[in-house]
């Protein structure tokens, strides 16, 4: 156990020496949090859309905009290189679970990425334009529901990666899984705006349960106890998934003399 | 010289055909990226009748320009985004030791055609829209159609030329210049009449983001600009793209004689 504690203590660590790109990447984050409040703001000034107000909106974006970093909704293939390479080799030799390392790193890295990624789109959205806080006892809840969604995340781009076990290259597989996200977890326009056969088949997948449902909870939304609740299963659904793929993947893996 | 970049240029194709069912899922999900854009557009369009003003035909018009050219600007200038590896590595000097421009060669270095699937995509977006809006057509108005999207592609390539060039200075700044590029995109989708204050004073007219879709889209839809902009300048953007252009060379060839190696 003492193990997987270092191991988060070193993510956090380790993300945090990259100074330059953390900034550039809250730039890129704060300049498309701005052109989506306006179009979005544009959409609702007028009328409430499906129970979206100005605030709620507003709300809704620049805590889409932090969790999309907290979470790493996109690009991430340190795994996929290191099976590509071969290196993972050496991974699977080392005295602990390699998915629960790969957790334990990216928690690890989550709680440094919670105070310069998320926190602070969240205070622009708060500081420049109206803004819809919580109940007091929403915040807890808000909290579990974050790292859940962080969970899931971690669970499903650790499937993604390990397919290089047997595509070699994926890719193609991760390019659409980046492309394909945002839509479908309601990062880019909320799930409620959709279609109502969009809905039920979306909150049917693990996708509305990396960004949609923390803002729920945090926006206070439908019951926040039965959104954690699924999300606490998509959880176990998404690792135990990924740990099995690992399993079937450590039987294939040859290692060449060398 | 012409013959040279040709060469290079066809090299580079060859090789990605080699790879085709990677290339063709390439190319499905660079259109997807546009076409996901697109399904916003129609989501929020189907709560509400206006955005800034325009409905969802004039939208999807605006849209459709400013991503045909911007495929056609990533197509070209969107190598662009390896120059940070080109000045880490240390492989732009060899650029700058050979008898041809460097910029040139930076744009046909690794060019991706799969990219053309965001062109793809925009231009069929293109052909819904000025079939689903009623343009009293006539022949300027045809070259009018024409020339916006490429007009569009200088300008979204001139930006990408600038951002880019600011990686000589910051080597980790390309997630800077993309916000910018890509930020632009974003912007010129929908009409500015959406945004307001200093956002848009920023991104439609010293980025000049408005002529790439905006006035072009005014003049062929035939209405005034709610701004109170005057006709004209939904025909100008040739020329806006022309002194883009130009901006762009003079700033990138500033940025070339400050450059020094990283020293690896």
């Amino acid at each position: 156990m003492r193990a997987y504690v270092h191991l988060a203590l070193a993510g956090f660590r380790r993300y945090s020496t990259y100074r330059q790109a953390m900034f550039a990447g809250l730039t890129a984050n704060v300049v498309f949090g701005m052109l989506r409040t306006a179009v979005l703001v544009a959409a609702v000034g007028a009328a409430p859309v499906a129970g979206y107000d100005a605030a709620s909106a507003v709300t809704y974006v620049w805590l889409g905009q932090g969790l999309l970093a907290f979470v790493v909704l996109w690009g991430e293939s340190q795994l996929s290189e290191r099976i590509r390479t071969g290196d993972v080799v050496v991974d699977l030799y080392r005295p602990w679970h390699l998915q629960a390392a790969l957790l334990a790193e990216d928690v690890g890295r989550a709680a440094y990425a919670a105070v310069v990624r998320l926190v602070p789109p969240v205070a622009i959205g708060a500081l420049f334009f109206p803004f819809r806080w919580p109940e007091p006892h929403t915040w807890p809840l808000f909290a579990v529901s974050a790292v859940l969604a962080l969970v899931i995340s971690f669970g499903m781009r650790f499937i993604l990666n390990c397919t290089t076990f047997w595509l070699l290259d994926s890719r193609g597989v991760r390019n659409m899984y980046e492309v394909s996200s945002g839509l479908l977890c309601g990062l880019i326009v909320p799930l409620a705006f959709m279609p109502e056969w969009a809905r039920d088949v979306l909150w049917a997948t693990p996708f509305p349960y990396l960004i949609q449902a923390p803002i729920d909870v945090f926006l206070e939304q439908g019951p926040q106890w039965t959104v954690l609740a699924l999300q606490a299963f998509w959880a176990v659904v998404v690792l135990a998934a990924g740990n099995l793929v690992l399993s079937r993947a450590v039987r294939k893996v040859v290692v060449q003399g060398g | 010289m012409v013959e040279t970049y040709a060469r290079l240029l066809v090299a580079r194709l060859r090789g990605q055909f080699s790879y085709r069912t990677s290339f063709t899922i390439e190319v499905f999900a660079e259109a997807l990226v546009q076409a996901i854009e697109l399904a916003a557009i129609t989501i929020l369009f189907s709560h509400v009748t206006a955005l800034g003003g325009f409905e969802v035909h004039e939208v999807i018009l605006m849209y459709a320009i400013s991503s045909t050219a911007f495929g056609l600007a990533d197509l070209t200038a969107g190598q662009l985004n390896e120059l940070p590896n080109y000045i880490r590595a240390g492989s732009f000097d060899m650029l700058l030791l050979r008898p041809l421009g460097t910029l040139p060669q930076v744009m046909v270095a690794d060019i991706r055609l799969k990219r053309i699937g965001r062109t793809l995509f925009g231009l069929a977006a293109m052909a819904y829209a000025l079939s689903h809006n009623d343009i009293a057509w006539t022949p300027a108005k045809v070259a009018l159609a024409a020339a916006a999207p490429l007009a569009g592609a200088v300008i979204f390539g001139s930006v990408w030329v600038v951002a880019c060039a600011v990686c000589f200075w910051l080597v980790e700044g390309q997630e800077l210049a993309n916000s910018v590029t890509y930020g632009s995109n974003a912007f010129t989708s929908y009409p500015v009449t959406v945004y307001s204050g200093w956002l848009r004073r920023l991104m439609a007219f010293v980025v000049p983001g408005a002529f790439v879709a905006y006035y072009p889209g005014l003049a062929l839809l035939g209405r005034d600009d709610p701004l109170g902009g005057p006709a004209f300048l939904g025909w100008i953007s040739p020329l806006v793209a022309l002194a883009a252009a130009v901006g762009a060379g003079l700033v990138w060839r500033f940025a070339v004689r400050h450059y020094r190696g990283t020293g690896s």
